[in-house]
């Protein structure tokens, strides 16, 4: 089991702290050579989705990575993450666009808005949810399943293998959301190719 | 309690900026230009550096009205600069919800003794730093994120990456010292010896760390990168030089991909003419000498 991690900007390296506690493979993309190397999942870390996106074309990432995506790769979005896999977005720009979710991009304003929170994770119970700047989803349509909600707003949702959080658990110490997404990976792979 | 989780989510905030350029801008369509360009925040102010460090006198904080301005030009978090020491600056900004306050040596201090006590704020703020002590001195007073002083307003990196070997040199001597000596060592530094103990044990700072002053290059970003820097302030390199957008945007790319030489020369290619800069000996007035 190998996970590659989107390391264009923002806190990959907190994405790879919590796969060394899981005692998970995984290595950084930053340019298109990286994806010669296989691997089972991707996560897409928090940072600036402007700025992630945007870089994502100028390095032709993006084409490649959406073709995976939609061709069923299991893949982790968490804030700017959810951002660039939202089929709609408002605040600002549709990136990958592969899930039948609605996000409001700053949905809780500016920094001032930032907080931390448990509320609970269908399967999972409570986890810790830290928001920074964050977004949330408005709303999901096809088969987009909601997995948590708090505040009556709708932070974590699931679709075949992609998996997005509004907050931030790999700022967090309880490592059972990255566990979730590893275990969806895992029978990925597992699974006989169609 | 509140007070403590407050400062995690600031710190946090900086993390969510890493790997990114945070880029001086003074009017909304500037800002618009750096957001396009991929900056991870804006750095809001009235004259960007070399014009302050050119115009002299004393420096102040941005008119509320043209910050807001920016705020509601772009997506992406805005700074803004108080004097140090200014706390009513900061409070200022912290009215109109500015994400990151930065308490700054570009501005003419306010205070030549103290520095703002930022555990008082609720918005989190990043200080200039030439070394361990200050760093950790201003993360003790409640900074979240700590910047290299470097020299505002030349287009010289030399003062940049002076402060960063400097800090990075002494967080390795810190690490490894013996557990007892580290009092000692806190004494010396003029820093809580609980910060040291931090420094001792992780081996950097208890907060995000960026490269600023004099970057006006890909390959200075990149060089503040590979010197340990976890992103980049890029002040009057940008709207200095002669073609912005496309400058700003390769100092973007070379921020993620520092390591690749391949891809530096080519992001280095035709970008127009650079800010041109004043070397370290011509220099009038060190604003890194500000602020200790």
């Amino acid at each position: 089991m190998t996970i590659a991690i989107l390391a264009l900007q923002g806190a990959f390296a907190e994405h790879a702290a919590m796969l060394d506690r899981l005692g998970v493979n995984h290595f950084e993309i930053r340019q298109l050579s990286d994806l010669g190397r296989p691997f089972d999942g991707l996560i897409l870390p928090g940072g600036e989705s402007t700025v992630i996106g945007r870089l994502l074309h100028e390095l032709k990432l993006y084409e490649p990575l959406k073709d995976r995506i939609r061709a069923g790769l299991p893949v982790f979005g968490t804030c700017a993450g959810l951002i660039l896999l939202a089929g709609e977005v408002r605040g600002g720009a549709m990136h990958f666009g592969t899930m039948d979710i609605c996000a409001r991009r700053n949905a809780y304003g500016r920094q001032l808005g930032s907080f931390r929170t448990e509320a609970d994770f269908r399967g999972i119970g409570d986890v810790p949810m830290t928001f920074i700047r964050a977004p949330y989803i408005e709303s999901v349509s096809g088969d987009a399943e909601i997995l948590a909600q708090t505040g009556g707003h709708i932070v974590a949702a699931r679709q075949g293998n992609q998996l997005v959080t509004a907050f931030h658990p790999e700022l967090d110490r309880d490592t059972r959301i990255h566990s979730y997404f590893i275990k969806l990976a895992a029978e990925h792979a597992s699974a006989p190719q169609s | 309690m509140q007070q403590e989780n407050r400062y995690e989510l600031n710190k946090q905030l900086a993390q969510m900026l890493k790997g990114g350029v945070i880029m001086d801008v003074t009017t909304p369509e500037q800002a618009q230009i750096a957001e396009e360009a991929g900056a991870c925040a804006v750095m809001a102010l009235e004259r960007i550096p070399a014009d302050i460090r050119a115009a002299g006198g004393v420096s102040r904080m941005s008119d509320p009205k043209m910050i807001k301005g920016i705020q509601n030009a772009v997506s992406i978090p805005v700074m803004a600069k108080c004097r140090i020491g200014h706390f009513v600056e900061a409070q200022i900004l912290e009215a109109i919800e500015i994400d990151y306050i930065d308490e700054s040596e570009v501005l003419s201090p306010a205070d030549d003794r103290y520095h703002i006590d930022k555990t008082q704020f609720k918005v989190p703020f990043v200080c200039g730093a030439r070394d361990l002590g200050e760093a950790l001195r201003r993360i003790a007073e409640g900074a979240s994120m700590i910047r290299t002083k470097g020299e505002p307003g030349t287009g010289d990196v030399v003062q940049a990456v002076r402060h960063m070997r400097a800090m990075n040199a002494e967080i390795r001597r810190v690490q490894n010292l013996r557990e007892d000596e580290l009092f000692e060592a806190a004494k010396q530094l003029e820093v809580p010896v609980e910060l040291l103990r931090y420094v001792h044990a992780e081996g950097r700072l208890p907060v995000v760390n960026f490269a600023a002053g004099g970057v006006a290059t890909p390959a200075d970003a990149a060089l503040m990168m590979q010197l340990g820097a976890e992103g980049v302030f890029v002040g009057s390199g940008i709207f200095k030089s002669g073609n912005p957008a496309k400058r700003a945007a390769a100092i973007v790319q070379a921020v993620t991909n520092y390591t690749d030489a391949g891809l530096l020369a080519e992001l280095s290619e035709d970008l127009g003419e650079a800010m041109v800069g004043i070397n370290e000996q011509e220099i009038a007035l060190l604003m890194a000498e500000r602020g200790k």
